[in-house]
């Protein structure tokens, strides 16, 4: 199927409203990664319809949308996690710092642009070794022993972890589990940071902590983050792309599109008239 | 207005004040009830079957105590019984077997379940099982018909004229022997390996592979460094299941093995194994000391397998990592 046999029902879409960023912003912001004219499908059933955004370089970017949206499909492309399932197939073209990933080394890119899942999933390792595993795969500028540390202690986790680094990593609170794959994600330095609903098993007091997290760690890596919380979207990001069947309907900075939405669909989302 | 009923169920943590009676009529009592005994009986069958191999074996016992299993002269005309040479030959046999299935079992499981398209994997599944399911007579008429051949001809020729230096490459090619015993076994459980492998690799967590691809691991790095390691305790389990079918089977390890109780370093000289002496000999053991002593040797064979299952067990406790994935003990 091509992307221009859309199905029926997206015809009478109207257009994306996209105010993000405004002028005047626009010339102090970059984008690290932009995402331009993005078809996704799974075999032959469509779930992205060309998508243009933009992730801007030390800001967090929230993807919201009801379940099925296409927001974590739309996560996943961007360190061509996707590739991972059988029968999937982009169009289009993203771009990390101006170049196109699709082209690029596939290990080389994910190693630049890290990811944090929904469910913690930590190796069934020692804390240490947890942290360690992409600094022994792929090689690491400080000594590994100091990278672990400065990881944890960015994913916020050192002070609790310190004295049992040889621990197994399942013998750790949900909560503290997220943080450690986020340090995990963090010891191979990427630059930029996915995070697909990473709050979505947790307790609201990690939950709490993991998005403080986030807002500091904006100015280590660019973050994207999936979520299906409007409040966690509105708390943290700078950014809020807003996905409906797969269309992206609104995109804008975040104060502005929670109380002034451009769009008659993201006001009936966002005012929790569906999803 | 509160009601004491225990007929009505309760919920919550209620649930334990229900009397006996009222959870038997329910249902959940009689369930506890059959399926204990269903799982009790498997150690009452165990426990049963020691017993009568111990009773069954107790003229030999008292003649030839711990000499049972230091001496290598079997002779029934003089009533000498010694075990020996059979439990060498079951350690030797399942030994060459596992040391040849295990890497082959391991990587075969590997490409069906990570690197295999689904079709080909779940094809090639099919056949395993197959395999799996052929009865090991099968497996000897395979061995005497065209392995002790090939053996006798090419390959115990080449190995005496490549590594005919070591002990184990020494002698003349029979055909028959351990090594040849060893290769038939390693046929006959390598589709056990493969098989429940498989299964293990293909039940990692997805995400567990994801973490990894997305730190930058290579396919391959992905797959020995976090699946692997995560299945460990599974793959252990199909190892077990393979080293209890070596040491115990019976009919094609006859049909190759050459039935002379011999102990020699050479692994291309005839030997005889547990199973296939009891096999063997049962039906013609005249006299009580022969007879009970192919009894002991059946104690033997099931003394062996529970150590070696426990040796094992604890090798996988030994060298776990911290953490541990699935199935680890």
């Amino acid at each position: 199927m091509h992307a221009s046999a859309r199905p029926a029902v997206s015809v009478n879409i109207p257009p994306t409203t996209v105010n993000a960023p405004t002028r005047d912003a626009q010339a102090a912001l970059t984008m690290r990664m932009t995402v331009s004219k993005v078809n996704f499908f799974y075999g032959s059933k469509q779930t992205l319809f060309d998508i243009n955004m933009g992730i801007a370089t030390n800001k967090v970017t929230a993807l919201i949308g009801p379940s099925g949206c296409g927001k974590s499909t739309l996560l996943r492309t961007l360190n061509r996690m996707h590739e991972t399932v059988r029968h999937a197939r982009l169009e289009g073209e993203i771009q990390l710092d101006g170049q196109n990933i699709l082209t690029q080394d596939v290990t080389a890119h994910r190693r630049r642009v890290g990811m944090v899942f929904q469910r913690p999933n930590p190796f069934p390792k020692s804390i240490f070794d947890n942290v360690a595993y992409g600094l022994r795969i792929n090689g690491s500028k400080l000594p590994v022993a100091e990278a672990v540390e400065k990881s944890l202690r960015h994913a916020a986790l050192w002070d609790e972890v310190k004295d049992h680094l040889h621990k197994s990593a399942y013998e750790l609170s949900g909560g503290q589990q997220q943080r450690l794959c986020i340090a995990r994600a963090l010891a191979v330095e990427p630059e930029v940071l996915l995070l697909d609903e990473p709050c979505s098993a947790l307790d609201p007091i990690s939950t709490a902590k993991i998005e403080e997290l986030l807002v500091q760690l904006k100015d280590l890596c660019t973050i994207s983050i999936v979520t299906h919380n409007m409040q966690q979207a509105a708390r943290v990001s700078d950014f809020t792309a807003f996905l409906l069947t797969g269309q992206l309907i609104e995109f804008s900075p975040t104060p502005q599109l929670f109380t002034t939405p451009g769009d008659p669909r993201t006001e009936a989302y966002i005012t929790g008239r569906f999803g | 207005m509160a009601t004491t009923t225990t007929t009505v169920p309760s919920a919550g943590p209620v649930v334990g004040s229900r009397s006996f009676l009222s959870r038997l009529r329910e249902g959940d009592e009689i369930a506890r009830i059959i399926t204990f005994l269903f799982a009790a009986s498997v150690v009452l069958i165990t426990v049963l079957l020691v017993f009568e191999l111990w009773r069954g074996s107790a003229l030999p016992r008292h003649k030839f105590g711990f000499n049972f299993f230091r001496t290598s002269v079997w002779d029934p005309i003089f009533d000498q019984f010694g075990a020996l040479p059979f439990i060498y030959g079951t350690l030797v046999t399942a030994a060459v077997a596992l040391i040849l299935a295990v890497p082959l079992g391991i990587g075969a499981a590997i490409f069906l379940a990570e690197l295999a398209p689904a079709r080909v994997s779940d094809t090639l599944e099919f056949f395993i099982d197959l395999l799996a399911a052929v009865p090991s007579v099968i497996y000897g008429l395979l061995g005497v018909f065209i392995i002790v051949p090939l053996m006798r001809s090419y390959i115990q020729p080449a190995l005496k004229g490549t590594l005919g230096f070591l002990p184990l490459f020494k002698g003349p090619a029979y055909g028959v022997g351990f090594l040849t015993a060893g290769i038939v076994l390693a046929i006959m459980v390598i589709p056990y390996i493969i098989s429940v492998s498989r299964e293990v690799l293909l039940s990692v967590p997805r995400d567990q592979r994801e973490a990894a691809l997305s730190l930058g691991a290579t396919r391959w790095e992905s797959t020995w460094k976090v699946v692997v390691p995560f299945a460990r305790g599974g793959i252990f389990g199909s190892i077990f299941l393979a080293l209890a079918r070596a040491l115990g089977e019976t009919m094609a390890v006859t049909m190759v093995i050459g039935n002379t109780p011999t102990i020699s370093a050479s692994l291309f000289s005839p030997g005889y194994s547990i199973a296939a002496v009891i096999a063997n000999e049962f039906t013609e053991a005249t006299g009580d000391l022969y007879l009970q002593s192919l009894i002991e040797l059946g104690l033997v064979l099931f003394i062996l397998t529970f150590i070696l299952n426990g040796l094992a067990r604890l090798l996988i406790v030994a060298t776990s990592q911290r953490g541990g994935g699935m199935g680890n003990t």
